[in-house]
């Protein structure tokens, strides 16, 4: 069995009397793409905040690329990427200054930027426009450029929260491709999405329904044990019974 | 310190990118200074008066001259009759007309005494009072000269000093206040939009997540805004000097250090201002409404705090404007050195403080 890059067990979050996620336990293995899917507000963003460090859990345990969720936060800061669900570059700022930007507060060096930004832009064909700021591209653009940039200090693990939102299925595609290239050279993908067409590229899957994760398999294992179709109809028999409303 | 740079070099971009950011912080202080210099002045330039001199000998034609030469008066005509002056006043072509009664030099030199006639339209009571302000200090002027070169025997004049303002200009009350305005407007508008909009946009985020400190993300949005800020007030400061004829009788360094504790005052306002608000607009409205007219009001130059109500006098002593328009005015106008200044030097320190412990606490709160 490959190694675990991320181990949650019991990790809770509550806000007040609310529980946005219940006692979650999982583990995702190095080199994987794991989907972690579930309606509006069952609690998905709240438990990736957790295992970026961008909210302390109520209780539980988490181990991300080796380091304690509590404790080694910096180190864990250092050896994952981010794409949040706003897209997140600067729009006033032109395409090369926002890679020379994030490049440069992960610390990387002005040649290492210089030499990833060169293959970057190679392999995303903006060749064109690294002098245009980055608000004028079309957003499949931005996305795509918002990935790469995540990805730019090599992290072990980059989490994507609802990378592909608002855009056409081309696009999506072909976003998809970068992340399996980012996913052959070894590097974690966490993501999560609302499109079930998404779900069937990831190699595992997890489940959220009101704060905790009701499912965990590959696609075609749920699909069997769902006697499903596709996983637009696994996704619905799960969710069916959701009492939290979506917000 | 390469990580603290390359944030440094962003914000600057963002800056010189956005073309309302650039005016704001440009045009506003150029704006508000010429606006405040000259519009809104108190000071009374050109008033048209007329001369009824019924003497016309030596003295009436000196004093004539003299208040022919002041920039608080044009001279509109010289009339004859006081049947005419009324028809000017009714007319509302003069603010003020002088009258010299015949024999007036043979009075002044013989008799020792001569009266002139100040005649104002006091439909508006403050500028008929100064002006008439304005003539008699010229009368009396001419009244020394002509005691010195005659060396007459010592007759009683009552002699008006006004300290520090001699010439009663508006403007020494006006430019400490726009400093403090414009400080402290720029500098907390500046950086609670700027936190805000990276919260908004979702790269605040993003930036959390990254291994770059927190606290330097603050730090390096404060940099951009503290240097322009500077420059800010060397514009206000030339612009006051060469344009206004404002002296800066004490020392310029000092001038300096003190504006840039009312920066980091505003700074951390700002700061505090970022921490409780979401979205961009409530983030400007807040800076706006919070400051904007708190520093009009209890700052002191727009409305002598002296005469308002004891409660007001209160809540005006926790504006850090107001202890920095003291410090400016001692400074500037009385040339004074920081032995004077440093009670009020140490409230603002004080307050700087108080804001920047509590905005970082609220700071941490939200990385929770």
């Amino acid at each position: 069995m490959a190694e675990i890059v991320i181990k949650a067990e019991k990790l809770t979050k509550r806000f007040g009397d609310f529980i946005a996620a219940n006692e979650i336990t999982f583990d995702v293995y190095a080199g994987e793409i794991f989907g972690f899917l579930g309606a509006n507000g069952a609690g998905k963003t709240t438990a990736m905040r957790m295992l970026c460090g961008l909210s302390t859990p109520s209780s539980g345990k988490a181990i991300i690329a080796g380091f304690d969720i509590y404790k080694q936060t910096e180190s864990i800061k250092k050896n994952i990427g981010y794409m949040s669900q706003k897209f997140s570059l600067y729009e006033d700022l032109t395409v090369i200054e926002n890679i020379t930007f994030f490049g440069g507060i992960y610390g990387l060096s002005d040649k290492e930027i210089k030499e990833k930004s060169e293959i970057l832009i190679q392999q995303l064909g903006l060749q064109g426009v690294t002098k245009k700021l980055v608000g004028s591209l079309p957003l499949g653009w931005k996305q795509k450029l918002s990935f790469s940039v995540a990805v730019l200090h090599e992290p072990k693990i980059v989490f994507l929260d609802e990378p592909t939102g608002g855009v056409d299925p081309v696009t999506r595609r072909q976003f998809w491709d970068l992340i399996y290239e980012a996913s052959d050279k070894g590097i974690t993908i966490f993501v999560t999405t609302h499109y079930m067409d998404e779900a069937e590229y990831c190699n595992r899957i997890s489940m959220m329904v009101d704060g905790v994760v009701k499912a965990l398999d590959t696609p075609s294992n749920l699909k069997q044990e769902f006697a499903a179709g596709t996983m637009d109809e696994v996704f619905f028999e799960l969710a069916r019974g959701a009492k939290r409303k979506g917000d | 310190m390469k990580q603290f740079l390359t944030f440094v070099r962003k914000e600057f971009y963002h800056v010189f990118r956005d073309s309302k950011t650039m005016l704001m912080l440009f045009g506003l202080p150029i704006a508000q200074i010429t606006l405040f210099g000259f519009a809104l002045t108190n000071e009374i330039k050109d008033s048209k008066i007329v001369i009824c001199d019924y003497a016309k000998d030596e003295a009436s034609q000196q004093i004539t001259y003299k208040l022919a030469a002041s920039n608080n008066f044009s001279i509109e005509e010289s009339l004859l009759s006081h049947q005419q002056i009324e028809e000017a006043f009714k007319a509302g072509k003069i603010k003020l007309a002088v009258v010299f009664p015949v024999n007036f030099t043979y009075d002044l030199l013989h008799l020792n005494t001569a009266q002139v006639q100040l005649i104002a339209d006091a439909a508006d009571p403050n500028t008929g009072s100064t002006l008439t302000t304005y003539a008699t200090s010229i009368i009396r002027d001419y009244q020394q000269d002509v005691l010195q070169s005659k060396s007459l025997p010592l007759s009683i004049t009552t002699e008006i000093r006004m300290l520090y303002n001699p010439e009663l200009k508006g403007v020494t009350n006006f430019v400490p206040g726009v400093m403090a305005l414009v400080l402290m407007l720029v500098c907390v508008l500046m950086t609670s939009v700027s936190i805000v909009k990276e919260k908004e946009m979702g790269t605040m985020e993003v930036l959390l997540v990254s291994p770059f400190n927190p606290f330097l993300v603050i730090l390096s949005k404060a940099v951009p805004y503290f240097a322009l800020s500077l420059i800010n007030l060397s514009v206000i400061l030339l612009l006051s000097v060469f344009l206004l004829d404002m002296p800066i009788n004490g020392s310029v360094v000092l001038l300096f250090a003190e504006s840039s504790l009312l920066i980091v005052t505003s700074l951390a306002l700002g700061l505090l201002i970022s921490n409780s608000t979401a979205s961009q607009q409530t983030a400007m409205l807040l800076s706006l409404m919070g400051l904007l007219v708190p520093t009009m009001l209890f700052t002191g130059f727009m409305f002598p705090l002296e005469n308002m109500p004891m409660p007001l006098q209160v809540i005006a002593n926790l504006v850090p404007a107001k202890w920095y328009y003291i410090i400016v005015k001692s400074i500037m106008i009385k040339g004074l050195g920081f032995s004077s200044i440093w009670k009020e030097t140490l409230i603002l320190v004080g307050m700087t403080t108080f804001l920047l412990v509590v905005s970082f606490k609220k700071f941490k709160i939200r990385l929770g």
